[in-house]
C-alpha cells in the first residue's frame, strides 16, 4: 500500500465516522407507521445516540431520505422528487413493509416497494417495525455510511 | 319515526316511484326510480317528519355477476341519509344500467355530495348530471377505467413512474 492509498483510506475512514454520526433525515410520512416513526424517533428510545436525532424538514438540508408509509402511485412523483432534491451524499430506508414491497396492498393504487422509483440502501421490514428493529435499521445505516467510499 | 313510518311516508309521497323498500335489523331502505330520485331526496331532507338533513354517505355498488342479478341494472347508487333532529337513518338507493349509468346530481341539496359524487365517478364511472366539479377525486388524471368496477383488471397497474409490472 503506498502512501498516498494510505492517506485515502484514513481519510475515507475519517469522514465515515464523522458522516455516520451526523444522519440528519427527511421524514417522509404517509401513513400508519408514522406513528411508529414518531414513537421510535422520540427520547424513549433515544436515536440521538446515533446522530440522527434532528429531522430536517427540508430535503437540501437532509442525508437520509426516511420513507415512512404506504407510497401510491399519485405519491410517487413527488417521492422521486423529493429525492432528486436531495443533496449528496444521501441515503434512502425504507420504513415497513409497505415501502418494502407494497406489503398486504396489492392492488390498483399502490406502488409494489418504493425500490422500483429510488434506489434503497436499509429495509426495515414489520407492520409497523418495532423501535428496536428500527434502531436495527439505523446501526446497518450507520455501518454502510462508515464503510462506504466517501465522495466529497 | 320507525323505519316502516318512513317508508309508508315515501311511498304515499312517490308511489310507483318507490321500486322497491325493505327493512332489516333497523337498516331502512327504499329503492327509487331515477327520475324521482332528486324529489325523494329533497323530500326526506325538507319533509319536517323527516328531516333527513344530513347525508352521512354517498357511495355505490356494482352488481356485475351478482348472484340473482345477472340480469339487473348493472349499478346502485346508495343514499345514507341522518336526521340529526330525529336520529333516524335512512338508505336511498337508485339502479341505473351500466350504458346509461347517469343519476342527477345531489350537490345543490347537500354540498358533501360534491366529492362523494367524485368519488363514485372516480371509481365505480357512474356519472352525476349538474354536477359542479366532475373530475376525479382519488385517482390521477391519467388513470384509465374505473378502479372499484368488478370488470377491473384485479393485477392492471398505471404507474404515474417506475415500471408497469
Amino acid at each position: 500500500m503506498g502512501v498516498g492509498s494510505f492517506f485515502t483510506s484514513k481519510l475515507d475512514e475519517a469522514i465515515g465516522w464523522a458522516r455516520k454520526y451526523s444522519i440528519f433525515q427527511y421524514p417522509f410520512v404517509t401513513a400508519c407507521c408514522g406513528m411508529e416513526y414518531m414513537a421510535a424517533a422520540c427520547s424513549h428510545y433515544d436515536v440521538d445516540r446515533f446522530g440522527a436525532g434532528l429531522p430536517r424538514f427540508s430535503p437540501r438540508q437532509a442525508d437520509v431520505l426516511f420513507v415512512v408509509g404506504t407510497i401510491s402511485h399519485k405519491m410517487a412523483p413527488v417521492l422521486k422528487r423529493i429525492y432528486d432534491q436531495m443533496t449528496e451524499p444521501k441515503w434512502v430506508v425504507a420504513f415497513g413493509v409497505c415501502t418494502c414491497t407494497g406489503g398486504f396492498y396489492d392492488n390498483y393504487a399502490t406502488v409494489q416497494g418504493i425500490d422500483t422509483i429510488i434506489p434503497v440502501d436499509v429495509y426495515i421490514p414489520g407492520c409497523p417495525p418495532r423501535p428496536e428493529s428500527v434502531l436495527d435499521g439505523l446501526m446497518k445505516l450507520q455501518d454502510k455510511i462508515a464503510l462506504q467510499t466517501q465522495r466529497f | 319515526m320507525r323505519g316502516d313510518g318512513l317508508l309508508q311516508r315515501l311511498r304515499d309521497r312517490f308511489g310507483a316511484a318507490i321500486v322497491d323498500t325493505h327493512e332489516f335489523r333497523g337498516d331502512t331502505t327504499a329503492v327509487v326510480d331515477r327520475a324521482a330520485l332528486v324529489d325523494a331526496l329533497r323530500f326526506c331532507r325538507d319533509e319536517p317528519a323527516l328531516a333527513c338533513d344530513m347525508l352521512t354517505d354517498l357511495t355505490a355498488a356494482d352488481y356485475l355477476k351478482f348472484p340473482g342479478r345477472e340480469d339487473g341494472p348493472r349499478f346502485e347508487v346508495v343514499y345514507h341519509l341522518y336526521s340529526l333532529a330525529h336520529h333516524h337513518r335512512l338508505r336511498l338507493k337508485v339502479r341505473v344500467d351500466e350504458d346509461d349509468a347517469v343519476v342527477p346530481t345531489a350537490v345543490p341539496l347537500w354540498p358533501i355530495a360534491n366529492w362523494l359524487e367524485r368519488e363514485v365517478w372516480d371509481m365505480f364511472g357512474v356519472r352525476f348530471e349538474g354536477h359542479p366539479d366532475p373530475r376525479r377525486l382519488l385517482m390521477y388524471e391519467q388513470f384509465v377505467g374505473h378502479a372499484l368496477r368488478k370488470d377491473y383488471p384485479i393485477n392492471r397497474r398505471q404507474p404515474l413512474i417506475g415500471p408497469t409490472t
